[in-house]
């Protein structure tokens, strides 16, 4: 079965280079993220995959079809999740799901067979008739799922399908996504949730101004980019004393609580003193001696290292810093390779 | 590739054209009372007020020289309305097109479907009109019957011109000029309320290339049963606008939404 690959990529806007030679190609069954900050160029990827757009430069095949000249074509054979909810407000939820596999040239019958098991999939069984404005934000983005699955798709392109959810809506749509893939669809993801990309994705790619700058499987890319463990550090207003107050914990992962919930405000701040420490001077001061790698932003000191237990044990004794103590993850690859500069 | 490329039609403009046909069905009665009040208003008011006052105009009844003129009027009203506000709200602020576009079908069929289906409502409401008409006994003979696929002609060319304004829209607002500059000054110069010969030679020159005073001019006279004169050649003005214009339009919308 073939499902996209993309060879040179290139796409300009005036002197904006958006696209800058990309080259991927979806393996059969996976699920692929293209990950990047907004205007990294994922959108402009899908849109180019799809036929929508016309790349500079650059070959793609969809579904075993050149694109751009057979892209209509070869959307017979994809579903679409775009980022922004189109449902036709008119209309109710079947409505929705029979107007939209006219599209695809099926006959109302077929469609309307389909309709029960759609929306039970989409968890909005019982809900056929409703109108589109009386639902929630959730249940929209699972009918539009719903809607791109219409025509039993083999490759679903997803863009961004779950920004704007809540905890309970993003985990049904992962949920889902999961069984889609266990069915042996593809699937290509577009996200700026790392944790989303990390459960769901079996290879992705860092995407930013145009270009790849890490591709591989979740775990390859934090390997291959990143410090395996990772130490945050806070001033703690007040200067109470750092680490966990049990002691000893050094060694676990786990989150150290804010000390001042349990004890009355120490008098031997970090500088003997009780006024705030700050955690920046103290990276700047100290950090390096026991991390290979500081990130300082604003407040938060990012300790980046393979080894934690000398600088766990460093913190437990200063007071007036509190500590995360956690595995490096994926979201540490990307601010890594794509800076902590906002991007609007 | 050249988005003024010539259009690729299709009968896969059908679905389309049956997803407006299902929203008008849900809005069937207050969208035909909004399509014919205007237009009727306008036919009885003057053609019974204004009428009341004047012998004769163009050799005809007031009411009868104005009732051919609101059924061109009514049908141009209808397509344009239709290819402005409603094909704006589905292309920009409902993303309907969007949605459309990641089936298997082209914008051309997207655009192919606007025009027919505006076409078909502007024939619809110059049909109500030209059987209010009848119904006041203001047609001649059942030659008027041949008003209903001019109707629906004038339709397509009054939608295509409204699609190419579409495809150039940044908003809502700039159908104002549309309007103001175009759509109004030729329902005053297309013989629609008077006859165009009243007018001074430079706006007759005007008028003789407006696609409404074509409509009128092959309308007019099968209300009154009578084979309009040089019809071929009003009806290939008419086509014409409709082509130049849907392919203009086309162009347009390709170069705005697959950018």
């Amino acid at each position: 079965m073939e499902t996209l690959s993309v060879a040179g990529l290139r796409k300009s806007y005036g002197d904006t280079a958006v696209l800058q030679g990309l080259t991927f190609e979806l393996r059969p069954g996976e699920c692929y993220g293209l990950l990047g900050p907004n205007g990294a160029g994922k959108t402009t990827t899908l849109r180019c995959a799809l036929g929508l757009t016309a790349p500079d430069a650059g070959t793609i095949r969809l579904a075993g079809l050149p694109v751009p000249e057979r892209a209509r074509e070869a959307r017979l054979r994809v579903g679409i999740v775009p980022q922004m909810d189109n449902l036709d407000p008119d209309f109710t939820v079947a409505e929705n799901l029979l107007v939209y596999g006219r599209y695809f040239g099926l006959d109302d019958a077929a469609v309307r067979a389909r309709i029960p098991q759609l929306l039970e999939f989409a968890g909005l069984a019982g809900r056929a008739e409703v109108k589109i404005n009386t639902l929630s934000g959730g249940m929209k983005r699972r009918l539009t799922l719903a809607r791109a699955l219409v025509n039993d798709p083999d490759l679903l392109f997803l863009d961004e399908p779950t920004t704007g959810l809540d905890p309970q809506a993003r985990h049904l749509i992962w949920e889902r996504l999961k069984q889609l893939l266990q069915q042996g669809k593809t699937v290509l993801l577009t996200t700026h949730f790392m944790d989303e990309a990390e459960r769901l994705c079996h290879r992705l790619a860092i995407m930013d101004r145009g270009r790849f700058i890490a591709e591989g499987s979740p775990r390859e890319v934090i390997a291959a980019h990143i410090e395996p463990e990772v130490v945050e550090v806070y001033g703690e207003p007040g200067g109470a004393p750092a680490g966990p107050p049990q002691g000893g914990a050094a060694n676990d992962l786990e989150q150290a609580q804010p000390a001042n919930d349990r004890h009355p405000l120490s008098r031997e701040g970090g500088r003997g003193d009780g006024r705030p420490v700050s955690a920046a001077e103290w990276a700047r001061a100290e950090a390096a001696q026991y991390a290979t790698r500081v990130e300082i932003t604003g407040e938060t000191a990012f300790c980046y290292l393979t080894e934690s237990r000398p600088l766990l044990r460093h913190l437990a004794d200063r007071h007036g810093l509190r500590y995360l103590h956690r595995p490096a993850n994926l979201e540490d690859v990307f601010l890594k390779l794509t800076g902590r500069d906002l991007r609007d | 590739m050249n988005p003024f490329r010539p259009p690729s039609l299709s009968l896969r403009f059908i679905p389309v054209w049956r997803r407006n046909f299902l929203v008008w069905r849900k809005l069937a009665i207050p969208s035909i009372l909004g399509n014919l009040a205007d237009p009727m208003i306008y036919m009885l008011g003057f053609g019974y007020g204004l009428g009341s006052l004047l012998p004769e105009v163009g050799g005809l009844p007031y009411i009868t020289f104005i009732a051919a003129g609101a059924v061109c009027f009514s049908t141009m009203n209808a397509a344009t309305f239709e290819a402005l506000y409603s094909a704006f709200a589905r292309m920009q602020v409902q993303k309907t097109w969007d949605a459309i576009l990641n089936a298997p079908l082209a914008l051309d069929d997207v655009l192919l479907a606007e025009l027919v289906w505006a076409a078909a409502k502007a024939a619809l409401s110059g049909a109500a009109i030209l059987a209010v008409a009848a119904a006041l006994g203001l047609v001649a003979s059942p030659l008027a019957l041949w008003v209903l696929p001019l109707v629906f002609l004038a339709g397509l060319t009054f939608a295509a011109l409204g699609l190419v304004v579409t495809a150039l829209a940044p908003s809502y607002d700039f159908f104002m000029y549309y309007f103001t500059l175009f759509i109004t000054p030729m329902a005053l110069l297309s013989g629609v309320f008077f006859p165009v010969e009243q007018l001074p030679a430079a706006l007759r020159a005007v008028s003789a290339v407006l696609p409404l005073s074509h409509a009128v001019q092959v309308a007019r006279p099968l209300f009154s049963g009578e084979v309009p004169q040089a019809a071929a050649l009003h009806i290939v003005v008419l086509a014409g606008y409709a082509v130049a214009a849907f392919w203009l339009a086309l162009g347009l919308a390709r170069r705005r939404l697959l950018k």
